[in-house]
């Protein structure tokens, strides 16, 4: 009923509905033209992706062959517009005399500090009790993926720790 | 899709109160001049939604604020266009709020029973003044800092309300961290939803009263809804794309950190306020406080009052002289007051801290360093610059009309023994201070010469002492160097002051293994390096 008051008489249909297409278009556009740079603002990584410097985690020689070993060190992280020096640990296993696996010392289920376990010989989540050998695998619970490590090269009898590679 | 929107009618009505609102009759002479309004309404809106974005990667304290406004800037995709939209939109919407009035001034559209409205009007032209006036202090640039110690200092003029005035927005003690809380809050939480209930009651009052009609209307009436939106939309659409094409095209200057030390900088309001940082030149000693304050006070009252001083029945356009010619002598004495203060205000030195390179940050440390010695040595004393001669002769040439840096320095030390009979004193600098004299004078041409000679002190300094310590020996900038160490363009993208400092002091905690030696600088040599490092182009 209310359409019919609505339409002003002397308004040709032709002309209304050009008046209709024209407005909701230019609607659209200027929608467009806020929400896309928007989205891409919001969601997109910055541009400058640092690479994680190498650094010093731990000596060599302070290792023992199939010891998991907890090391705290010192490295940089790029949080926003801030570089923050902060305190991380990794979870070292010397293999033989020039191998080292260093794992991400979170589990890969929610992210709580796993700890080794001497009697089972497993890293055990106290979370959700998911458990992971001394190689990274998954041998129980929740766990999605075996632990994620960190490149590790050894330069002159130091353990050095790059950046993190998801484990697939 | 009828269903849903019957349910939303039955349960909200709000179906009917869109068509009310829509379909709204408005007089048969209304069109474009009426225009003005929805674009006030629509930038606001843009504002509002550039803000919020901009706020998601915003860090409201001193310092940190610019560090964070930087990385919108530069790091983030589609920042620096948000940040445009946002600047850009500030100045659009006071043009397109002052014009509105003058619109509504000229046809007198204010007369009864249309009051209120006009009074709303002038109450949202202040506050949106107001948000360019707290919205300027935001990025804690120089720019920013400076022109806000100077708005804070008028405010404290102000008769009776200036010391209240000046301790409420936090700048009785000086601009500082209580003056950027407090210009934050207002900003962000105060204005815009007194902006909001303002406005909603502005178009109420717009509703309630109708669109004001011509003298003489012709029936029958139109609808608001689509012919006059259709109009809105174009006029919008327009200012729209004006708005984004400044947004890309036009950067925003994003100067270096404030410091309030810097005593070289020449603070200067935003475009819109000029006209009153002008009128003060004018007035001096005691009159400053009218000026400043008494005068604006009463413009702003007069335009309040403007509905009760012109009383008479509404008349045609062209018989209202009166307005026209106050809206026309209004707009002479602004765009006069503002042409004056762009002319008679010099050129910032200032250098920019993100875009644009001025023109020292193209040269090399030890042409910088020479400029230093340059300075230190006032050559500037009998060469003259900008082509003109003094005692001595110009020194600006073109590239290959220079005399080589092999000529130059055997005639520094002894400019008889070069050309004979030369009064120059003999410039009394170690060997590889004269190189870095010579590289600097070489680079003097008429093209460069005004950029490079507004180089600020704190870069010479800076690159003297990069010289002294033979930073070059490990680090590169703009190519000079080598490559032993990290080169050092760009630097700021990475560390922050605190930690340059702490690299020199003690270089093994920032960087651990580097065989980079401890520096013991002198705070004023610390000071003058870091921001030397920090100022470098990318």
């Amino acid at each position: 009923m209310s359409a019919d008051r609505n339409t002003g008489p002397e308004l040709p249909e032709s002309r209304r509905r050009f008046y209709l297409s024209f407005i909701y278009g230019i609607g659209a556009v200027i929608t467009g033209a806020l929400t896309i740079p928007a989205f891409v603002y919001l969601f997109f990584p910055p541009k400058t992706q640092k690479s994680g410097d190498w650094v010093d985690a731990t000596d060599l020689s302070k290792l023992t062959d199939n010891t998991p070993e907890e090391v705290v060190f010192r490295r940089n992280r790029v949080d926003g517009w801030k570089v923050t020096s902060e305190k991380a640990t990794a979870w070292v296993v010397k293999k033989g005399a020039d191998q080292v696996i260093a794992f991400s010392p979170q589990c890969t289920h929610l992210g709580c500090a796993y700890h080794w376990d001497d009697g089972t010989h497993t890293f055990i989540c106290p979370c959700h009790t998911s458990a992971f050998a001394m190689d990274g695998k998954v041998l129980s619970g929740p766990a999605p993926r075996p632990l994620d490590r960190f490149e590790v090269k050894i330069d002159n009898g130091k353990v050095q720790l790059g950046p993190l590679e998801r484990h697939a | 899709m009828r269903k849903v929107i019957d349910w939303l009618e039955n349960r909200t009505g709000i179906e009917t109160l869109i068509r009310d609102f829509l379909y709204e009759d408005i007089p048969d002479s209304s069109g474009w001049h009426q225009v003005l309004g929805s674009m006030a309404l629509f930038s606001f809106l843009v504002q509002v939604v550039t803000g919020i974005l901009l706020a998601f990667n915003y860090a409201p304290t001193p310092g940190e604020a610019y560090n964070s406004l930087k990385y919108i800037v530069t790091e983030l995709t589609a920042g620096s266009l948000i940040r445009g939209l946002h600047h850009w939109g500030a100045s659009m919407m006071i043009v397109i709020v002052v014009c509105h009035m003058i619109q509504v001034f000229i046809y007198g559209a204010y007369k009864k029973p249309r009051e209120a409205t006009w009074m709303v009007g002038v109450i949202l032209l202040l506050v949106t003044l107001a948000f360019g006036l707290t919205g300027y202090l935001l990025p804690w640039d120089n720019r920013a800092y400076w022109g806000t110690v100077v708005t804070t200092q008028i405010m404290g003029q102000a008769p009776i309300a200036g010391p209240y005035l000046q301790r409420l927005l936090g700048g009785a003690t000086g601009v500082g961290v209580v003056t950027f809380a407090r210009f934050y809050a207002m900003h962000v939480l105060l204005l815009p939803p007194l902006t909001m209930l303002l406005i909603g009651f502005h178009v109420y009052l717009v509703r309630k009263h109708g669109v004001a009609p011509a003298v003489v209307e012709t029936e029958p009436r139109k609808k608001f809804f689509p012919e006059q939106v259709f109009k809105d939309t174009v006029a919008v659409f327009i200012g729209f794309i004006l708005l984004f094409v400044l947004a890309v095209a036009a950067k925003v200057p994003l100067e270096s950190l404030a410091d309030p030390t810097d005593t070289t900088y020449i603070p200067r309001p935003e475009w819109y306020f000029l006209f009153l940082f002008q009128t003060l030149k004018f007035l001096p000693g005691a009159l400053e406080v009218v000026g400043s304050t008494i005068l604006p006070g009463l413009a702003i009252l007069a335009l309040f009052c403007a509905p009760f001083i012109d009383r008479g029945p509404m008349l045609k356009i062209r018989q209202r002289t009166v307005a026209i010619g106050i809206v026309v002598l209004a707009a002479l004495g602004w765009s006069g007051l503002t042409a004056a203060a762009y002319i008679t205000t010099p050129k910032n030195l200032a250098i920019a801290g993100g875009e644009g390179v001025a023109g020292w940050q193209k040269l090399t440390p030890p042409e910088l360093a020479g400029l230093g010695y340059y300075r230190q040595e006032k050559c500037v004393a009998c060469h003259l610059t900008g082509g003109k001669s003094g005692i001595g002769p110009s020194l600006t040439k073109s590239p290959d009309e220079h005399r080589s840096a092999a000529w130059l320095i055997p005639f520094f030390k002894q400019p008889a023994k070069v050309i004979p009979g030369s009064s120059m004193p003999s410039v009394t600098l170690s060997s590889s201070q004269l190189n870095s004299l010579a590289a600097f004078v070489v680079k003097l041409t008429a093209d460069d010469e005004s950029a490079l000679m507004s180089t600020p002190d704190f870069v010479t300094d800076g690159a003297m002492l990069y010289q002294a310590q033979h930073c070059n020996a490990c680090h590169q900038i703009n190519g000079a160097g080598t490559k032993l160490g990290p080169p050092l363009n760009g630097v700021s993208g990475h560390h922050d002051r605190a930690w340059l400092e702490k690299h020199f002091r003690d270089p093994q905690s920032t960087s651990p293994g580097t065989v980079m030696p401890a520096y013991k600088f002198s705070d004023k040599e610390m000071d003058a390096i870091c921001r030397y490092l920090l100022a470098l182009p990318k």
